[in-house]
Order: structure tokens, then C-alpha cells, then sequence
């Protein structure tokens, strides 16, 4: 899988509370909540953000609430990927259960800058930065996680797991 | 193994396992709330199981945007209780009769010391307090444990924090954890289990060891947890529902990290917008003028935290430029504040006296910020646009800070007031 687009750049920090204040938290709809993501943090992006656009920002992206809200809106925003030094715990792991495609790499993270072209190769963990010509390496996702993914989500992972017992 | 390895292992039928181990285990109560919970129920009928794995072990808790604050609000509390009815659960917990859940769910005996606990909240590290392995999941995990029973974990490593010496006046557990997430930084803890330890914590009170558990994932903690003792014994004596388990670490259990403490040098602490790790002395903020002073949530809505309040505002006014608004947990707290005398104290000093909810510390209702204006909490986060507009500001402190501040008008310490 390659994901291709053009990027949006956050810093440290970014919390549950920025990527979907809980004022709209009253809906789960994905389309409702798509409609504010990362309101809080830049108050134009629901309405720049484009389908396919990726989000790069530095450490511990997602910190805060459990809200599965947040990955949700991101990838009902149309965002394919986000790129970090590291993300809160709970978000990664929901970032997984739903299938939002999340990579950690300290280098990309750091040399990647807003609008900015790229290409991530899934499979082998490569991120190459069309605009400066340069690639990166993301951390390998665990066997388990990449079961995950191939199941389409915790829910049909579960689904099969059920079945076959 | 740590206390946390230990717990783990026994859910996932093992002897031993080790930080970086992925595991599937058993757990004890799931729980979700009137937010996560609808994401949850949605899923869950994905899956297509017969039903869920436990009728009695599955916990909804309407209390984020409950009593039900709109429209959208009422119908996310009518998924709640309309899949608890369809499936006989038996831990629905409607207004009138819930509460915060991570007051609740102690209080009621439901979760008890050596439980496997998940929730679709955060905050569910708080019963780390009691000796649980309790961690915040997210609402797809709950889908899925409430069809198997089971989820899966990674075994965090173990960061160990010794605290000793004895500490200040009014200094409590709110300003031990907001010192420790100050020290180490909102992601000092992240993916680790973190593990209080030392003299101070084993003669600190269950409310108070509850509040440090609560705060373990402002550090990006997978878990806070204290080893169970007497004051745990009895604490969970004539409470608990089921039976319980003592665990506790090995002498030579691994840490990755140990990080000693001495608290008779930790002061009244706050923490400064817009991070929990952003902490100061409260002593040194006195030019900080507040709006709003907000005394609950699952951090400090227990009946100490509202005594410790009630001990300081008693007989004194809430400042005239100040709406302060107390909020206990639970049921059963809010009653106790009545009987002693509490609610009284705080009506009298002009304060506002809320049925229990969620409700402003999360933004949702109940005491919403305005732009520009700024408010000091008993609450856990301070984010940018937690409390309301994304231009209002939030302070944190513990209860005898908040209550000296309403009294002031400004950021201000119990020693100004009494």
C-alpha cells in the first residue's frame, strides 16, 4: 500500500481535546465530527484539508481523551496517514482498531515541513519526501498490529476470531 | 514481576510474562460512558455475537453530557440504556442513581484490588488506586470485550516512584501527581505502567491515592497502581461485590525507571495552561485573577475533597467576580455533603452545588468557559479549550487551593483565608 499526499504539519502535544473539541462530542456521526477536526488547533483546517492530505507532527500525538472520536474525524476528514515521534497510547491503539494508518519516525517527523509531498510506502515502512528527495524510515508495526490491519479492524478481526471458535 | 506483570499474567493464564509481550486477556469489568459507549454498541452488533460475554460485568455510565444536556446528548444516553435493557445488564447506571464513574464504580464496590479493568475513558487508570490494573481503551476494544471478554495488551514496562517524607499542610495527593507529571512531562510515563511506592503513599488515604491513579495517564501512563495494604483492606471491607486479590511487586522486580521523591519538599501545586505538566508553586501565582473555581470530577469530586473545600470556604463568601461550582461524584456523596452539612456551607458562600456529572470538565455543560475568561479546576486537564471557548484558559489545583482561590478571586493558598 502507498500512501500519496500532500502534508499538514502539527507540533508536540497534539491532544484529544484539539483534534475534536468534546463540544461536539454529542454525535458520533464520522461526517458531523470531520466538520471541526483539529479545530482547536488550527481553526481553518477542517476547511483546507483535502481528501488524501497526511498529517506529519512531532511527539506524543493524540494525549489526552480516549475519545475513539478522534481518529475517526481525522480519517473521516479524509486524512490517509499520520506521521509522528510517538503517539499517546490509547490513540494508537484506535488508531489500529479502526484502521486509521498511524507510522512513527523520528526523522520524517522532524525533516518533513507543512505542504510538503509524500509518499509512504506501508509495507516496508518508508516514507520518501517527493519534494526534498529525501527518505526516512519508520519504526516496523508489530505482527500483531499488522494482523490488524489485514483483517480490516479489531471489530472483523473479532468478528472471525468469534466464528471459528 | 511488578505488581502490574503479576496481574496480567494471571489474566492470560501465565506464569510470567515481560514488558513488550503482546497478550490476550481476560477481563474483569469493561466499562464505557454516555460518549464512548454508542461508538461501542454500534460495533458491537457488528460482530454478531449471540451476546455479550457477561451480563454482569459490563458497565454504561451516562455521566459525561448527563442529566442529558440536548438533544443529541439524550439520544447517545438512550443508546445506553436501551442496549442495557435489550441485553439485561446489570450494571446500568441511570441519573438518579450514577455518578462519575471512576467515583462510582469504587464506591459501589464493583471494581475491587487484582481486577483487570477496561474502560472507554481515560480516566479508567484510577482504580490503580485500589490495586487493579484498570486502563483506558478505546470504544472498538470495548465493542470487542463485550462480546469475548478479552482484550489485548502490550505488558508495559515499570517506572517506580518512591515518595517519602511527610507532607506539607493541605498538600494532598492532587499536588504529588501534579508535581510528578510537572517533573517528568505529559508523555514521561508513555506506554509504562507507573507504580507509586514509598512511606508517604502508604499512609496516604484510599481518596487520595485514587486521585494520584486518576492523573497516571496525563503522563501518557498506561497505568497508575499502588500495592494493596491496610488502608486498601479497609476500604474495600463491606464494599466489594466479589471476591478480591492482594498483589504486590518482587523485591527484585525490573523497573525501567525509579525516581525518588521527597515531599516534604512539594508545595501547593498548580498546573498552568495548556498542559498538566506545566506546574508551578500556587503560592507564586497570586496575580492570577479566575472567573469560574470548579471543585469535582473523578480526580477530587470524593467527599474529602469536598470536606477539605467545605473546611476552608465555611463561613466565608465566594468571591463576587467568582462562579464557583462543586460538583460530588456520586449519589451517595452528594447525599453524605448534605447530611454533614457541606452542601449548606457551600450554598451559603454562594456557590453553586451540582447534581453529579462530568459536565465541565470536559466542556460539556454545567460551568462552560467564555473567551477570555479563565477558570481553576480540581479537575485533569487543562488543553486548550477544555473547559469551553478555545480562548479560556484552565488552571489545576487540588480542593483547599480551589476554595481559597474562590474566596480571593485570584490563584491563592489556604494560609491567605483562614
Amino acid at each position: 500500500m502507498i500512501l500519496k499526499g500532500r502534508v499538514w504539519k502539527f507540533g508536540d502535544n497534539i491532544d484529544t481535546d484539539a483534534i475534536i473539541p468534546a463540544r461536539y462530542l454529542n454525535t458520533s456521526d464520522p461526517a458531523e465530527l470531520a466538520k471541526h477536526v483539529m479545530e482547536d488547533a488550527d481553526r481553518d483546517f477542517p476547511s483546507k484539508v483535502k481528501a488524501g492530505d497526511l498529517i506529519v507532527a512531532d511527539a506524543n500525538f493524540g494525549c489526552g481523551s480516549s475519545r475513539e472520536h478522534a481518529p475517526i474525524a481525522i480519517k473521516a476528514a479524509g486524512v490517509q496517514a499520520v506521521v509522528a515521534k510517538s503517539f499517546a497510547r490509547i490513540f494508537y491503539r484506535n488508531a489500529f482498531n479502526i484502521g486509521l494508518p498511524i507510522f512513527e519516525s523520528d526523522e520524517a517527523s522532524g525533516k518533513i515541513q507543512e505542504g510538503d509531498q509524500i509518499e509512504i510506502d506501508a509495507d516496508r515502512g518508508v516514507i520518501r519526501n517527493v519534494s526534498r528527495s529525501e527518505e526516512y524510515a519508520a519504526k516496523p508495526i508489530p505482527p500483531f498490529m499488522q494482523e490488524l490491519i489485514s483483517a480490516g479492524g479489531l471489530i472483523e478481526w473479532t468478528r472471525r476470531r468469534l466464528k471459528a471458535s | 514481576m511488578t505488581i502490574t506483570e503479576k496481574i496480567l499474567a494471571s489474566r492470560c493464564g501465565k506464569k510470567e510474562v515481560s514488558p513488550g509481550e503482546l497478550i490476550n486477556a481476560k477481563v474483569d469489568i469493561v466499562l464505557a460512558n454516555d460518549i464512548t459507549a454508542p461508538i461501542a454498541i454500534t460495533e458491537f452488533k457488528k460482530i454478531g455475537a449471540k451476546g455479550v460475554f457477561d451480563k454482569d460485568r459490563i458497565a454504561l455510565i451516562p455521566d459525561h453530557f448527563a442529566p442529558q444536556k440536548d438533544i443529541k446528548a439524550a439520544e447517545q444516553c438512550r443508546m445506553l440504556r436501551d442496549f442495557s435493557r435489550e441485553y439485561e445488564l446489570g450494571l446500568y447506571f441511570e441519573v438518579g442513581r450514577m455518578g462519575v464513574e471512576h467515583a462510582l464504580l469504587p464506591e459501589q464496590g464493583i471494581v475491587v484490588p487484582g481486577d483487570l479493568v477496561i474502560g472507554a475513558d481515560s480516566h479508567t487508570c484510577t482504580y490503580g488506586g485500589l490495586g487493579a490494573f484498570a486502563t483506558g481503551v478505546g470504544s472498538t476494544d470495548v465493542a470487542s470485550a463485550m462480546a469475548t471478554g478479552e482484550c489485548w495488551f502490550k505488558v508495559p514496562e515499570s517506572m517506580k516512584f518512591i515518595y517519602y517524607g511527610k507532607l506539607n499542610k493541605w498538600v494532598g495527593g492532587k499536588d504529588l501527581i501534579l508535581h510528578t507529571i510537572g517533573d517528568i512531562g505529559v508523555d514521561g510515563a508513555l506506554y509504562r505502567a507507573m507504580e507509586f511506592t514509598g512511606e508517604t503513599i502508604s499512609s496516604l488515604p484510599m481518596y487520595a491515592r485514587l486521585t494520584m491513579c486518576n492523573m497516571a495517564i496525563e503522563a501518557g501512563g498506561k497505568n497508575g497502581i499502588i500495592a494493596p495494604d491496610k488502608i486498601t483492606e479497609q476500604y474495600v471491607k463491606g464494599r466489594a461485590k466479589r471476591e478480591y486479590k492482594f498483589y504486590s511487586s518482587d523485591k527484585d522486580a525490573a523497573y525501567v525507571r525509579t525516581i525518588e521523591y521527597d515531599c516534604s519538599k512539594i508545595p501547593l501545586t498548580v498546573s498552568c495552561p495548556h498542559l498538566p505538566s506545566n506546574t508551578k508553586p500556587a503560592a507564586g501565582l497570586s496575580s492570577i485573577t479566575i472567573d469560574q473555581v470548579v471543585v469535582g470530577s473523578c480526580t477530587n469530586g470524593r467527599i474529602e475533597d469536598l470536606r477539605e473545600a467545605a473546611e476552608i470556604i465555611k463561613g466565608k463568601k465566594v468571591n463576587p467576580n467568582v462562579r464557583m461550582i462543586v460538583i460530588p461524584a456520586t449519589q451517595q456523596i452528594y447525599l453524605d455533603a448534605v447530611k454533614e452539612g457541606l452542601a449548606e456551607i457551600f450554598v451559603n458562600a454562594g456557590a453553586v452545588f451540582s447534581t453529579p456529572t462530568c459536565g465541565p470538565c470536559l466542556g460539556g455543560h454545567m460551568g462552560i468557559l467564555a473567551k477570555g475568561e479563565r477558570a481553576l479546576a480540581t479537575t485533569n486537564r487543562n488543553f486548550v479549550g477544555r473547559m469551553g471557548h478555545p480562548e479560556s484558559e484552565v488552571y489545576l489545583s487540588n480542593p483547599a487551593v480551589a476554595a481559597a482561590t474562590a474566596i480571593m478571586g485570584r490563584i491563592a493558598v489556604p494560609e491567605e483565608v483562614i
